[in-house]
């Protein structure tokens, strides 16, 4: 119960950091009106829209009285078309939570068995090739493989679209291009992890029950190098986000990432902000699901050593 | 019923060219007895062990000689039915028994699965089958504490659900390789007695494995001593004690410190025990040798009625006392 109230009250504490550096860097960035309005319009008409959107009144009276709406569930309004903010970054989020959960299922479930197996035949030509293509996989930029993909299967091959959402066709591309370098990545961890698991002397005792590879692998040694290789699971969500948002703008996927960059190009405050309250309450979730996942893994964790035992 | 002769381990290193890590082991357990293996760090007890309980780690392999148990050798059958042999019959237990513990598994699942897998018993048969050897090792409560942890249990705790696992599925010969070693006085005394009164119960021969003469005497009916890879002297523990041949014996048993006069320095061997790549060319044990002759220094003596050394007929160790 302590655990829950420590672990929420960090989470509202984290939440109100991002909210406030948000608000205050994207007001130091310069006037909305400048990037909304056309250049020629007289200041009449701009002090009209200021006063419109309370840009007139000193910043911290804004600043509170957005913290008071916020408290209400009101995220404010799009300074590019009066709609409720929340509703229209709401209406992005199953195209991005669909972008980014197949890029991780396919990182996953390419990562993971690459790393066994070449933690398994280490030092061999396999594992050499797999962390070779891992090399590949994790150095290689977003954007470029994004573009690249596109040259070869859109512009040559013709075979996949290049931007849009409308298809099971059009989500092939966006997510093998963020999945790649997680792929590639998860194929490291899980190999290092793996290797020092190996190494360990109860996999000896394994051995010497007269276990067999198979069962070695899946029942002693992956329990234990799943446990580090899920920590960083946690970290990566982030890096997920950050990626998507790139993603989506090369491949023109109606998600947030898109919504994030043509609001920032726009100053469009109001969407911003609640994309990036969204994506801080996101990385929490990750990292408190985490937390509870290495508790349920590792009973060191889970049951702490009884006081009668030394 | 374990009978290794001449047996050598070879580690094909990726640089640096193969080496021997074990030259020539010959060695002998029956039921009901106890073989005590002696050495140094690094003379090869460890990997002697490995071998004949077929763990030996990647890229070493038993490169010559027999290891024969009940009647065939293990050596030279397929691995797949060498295995087989071993995982029916052999057992080891090792000096971490704490490390040796599956950190996520609860005691109770390891030990249940050695039963599974040791003689093909069911679930429900194995889990009870592993309260009963938990209690049978002398754990208090071992209902409760099969659903424990490793992290939840003393070092001492950790070894007995250690020899529970090995012991499970009754096994014909157990492997204790420094079963005892991280343990304090007193518990080290409470497992000795474990594994030889499960020895006699169960009729399991042991292979105990020890750098502490200290331990022999209690625990072994016959001891192997083993320097820089080679077996150098077997005897029966008493004739060993009472009368060492080979002049590392000697030195050995001076170096204890019970042997020593009170006040004295104790008593020990000059010189340090050979890498394995750079041995000298004939007996390996002849640079630290007070008795070393030109022979010694040209050739290995072979082992003949339990001792590897060129002064085995001439000398007479009681005449002899060993360097001070």
């Amino acid at each position: 119960m302590l655990w829950f109230l420590t672990k929420t009250l960090r989470a509202v504490i984290t939440m109100w950091l991002v909210v406030t550096f948000v608000f205050f860097v994207l007001r130091l960035s310069g006037d909305p009106t400048m990037m909304l309005l056309p250049d020629d319009i007289d200041e009449a008409t701009r002090d009209f829209y200021r006063r419109l959107w309370g840009l007139d009144r000193p910043i911290m009276v804004q600043y509170w009285s957005y913290l008071g709406a916020l408290l209400q569930g009101d995220f404010g309004i799009s300074f590019r078309n009066n709609l409720d903010a929340f509703g229209l970054v709401w209406d992005r989020v199953p195209k991005t939570a669909l972008l980014t959960g197949t890029a991780l299922l396919i990182s996953l479930a390419i990562g993971i068995p690459l790393g066994i197996v070449a933690a398994f035949y280490r030092d061999s030509w396999l594992d050499r090739g797999v962390m070779a293509v891992s090399v590949f996989g994790f150095s290689m930029p977003n954007f470029f493989l994004g573009i690249l993909l596109i040259l070869v299967f859109s512009l040559n091959l013709r075979v996949l679209p290049s931007s849009g959402s409308g298809t099971w066709a059009h989500l092939i591309m966006p997510a093998a291009t963020l999945g790649v370098s997680f792929a590639a990545q998860f194929a490291r961890y899980t190999r290092s992890s793996m290797i020092d698991v190996l190494n360990k002397s109860y996999m000896r005792t394994a051995r010497s029950k007269g276990a067999g590879p198979v069962r070695r692998v899946n029942l002693h040694a992956l329990p234990n190098a799943a446990i580090p290789v899920v920590t960083i699971l946690g970290f990566k969500v982030g890096e997920l986000l950050g990626g998507a948002v790139i993603t989506e703008t090369v491949f023109a996927w109606p998600g947030i990432g898109r919504l994030l960059t043509n609001s920032v190009a726009a100053r469009d405050l109001a969407v911003v902000q609640c994309i990036m309250i969204l994506l801080a309450l996101t990385m929490v979730l990750a990292n408190t699901i985490t937390d509870l996942a290495y508790g349920w893994l590792d009973p060191r964790v889970r049951v702490g050593a009884k006081a009668g035992a030394r | 019923m374990l009978h290794v002769s001449s047996m050598a381990v070879t580690i094909d290193r990726r640089r640096g060219g193969p080496v021997r890590p074990v030259r020539e082991a010959t060695l002998a357990v029956e039921p009901g007895r106890t073989l005590a293996l002696v050495g140094e760090s690094g003379c090869g007890k460890s990997m002697t062990c490995l071998a004949i309980g077929g763990l030996l780690p990647r890229r070493a392999r038993i490169s010559a000689g027999q290891v024969m148990f009940d009647g065939q050798d293990l050596a030279a059958l397929p691995p797949e039915a060498a295995q087989q042999v071993r995982r029916r019959h052999i057992a080891s237990v090792f000096q971490d028994a704490t490390g040796g513990l599956n950190p996520v598994r609860t005691i109770g699942w390891q030990v249940a699965e050695a039963v599974r897998l040791r003689a093909g018993a069911t679930r429900a048969e194995a889990a009870r089958e592993a309260v009963r050897l938990l209690g049978r090792v002398g754990l208090p409560d071992p209902e409760t504490r099969a659903r424990e942890y490793p992290h939840q249990f003393s070092g001492g705790m950790n070894q007995r659900a250690m020899i529970a696992l090995a012991v499970a599925g009754n096994p014909r010969l157990l492997i204790a390789d420094e079963a005892t070693t991280a343990l304090d006085v007193t518990l080290q005394a409470q497992i000795l007695d474990l594994i030889g009164d499960l020895r006699d119960s169960l009729g399991m021969a042991v292979l105990f494995v020890t750098h502490d003469l200290g331990l022999v005497a209690q625990s072994a009916e016959d001891v192997a001593v083993m320097y820089a890879g080679r077996v150098v002297e077997t005897a029966p523990v008493a004739d060993l004690f009472a009368a060492p041949r080979h002049p590392y014996t000697r030195g050995l048993l001076s170096a204890l410190p019970r042997n020593a006069a009170p006040e004295a320095r104790l008593a020990t061997i000059d010189g340090v025990v050979p890498p394995i790549d750079e041995l000298p060319a004939g007996c390996a044990f002849a640079p630290r040798c007070l008795q070393a002759t030109d022979l010694c220094r040209a050739t290995d003596p072979a082992l003949e009625r339990g001792l590897a050394c060129h002064h085995g007929a001439t000398s007479d160790p009681r005449k002899e006392e060993a360097p001070a």
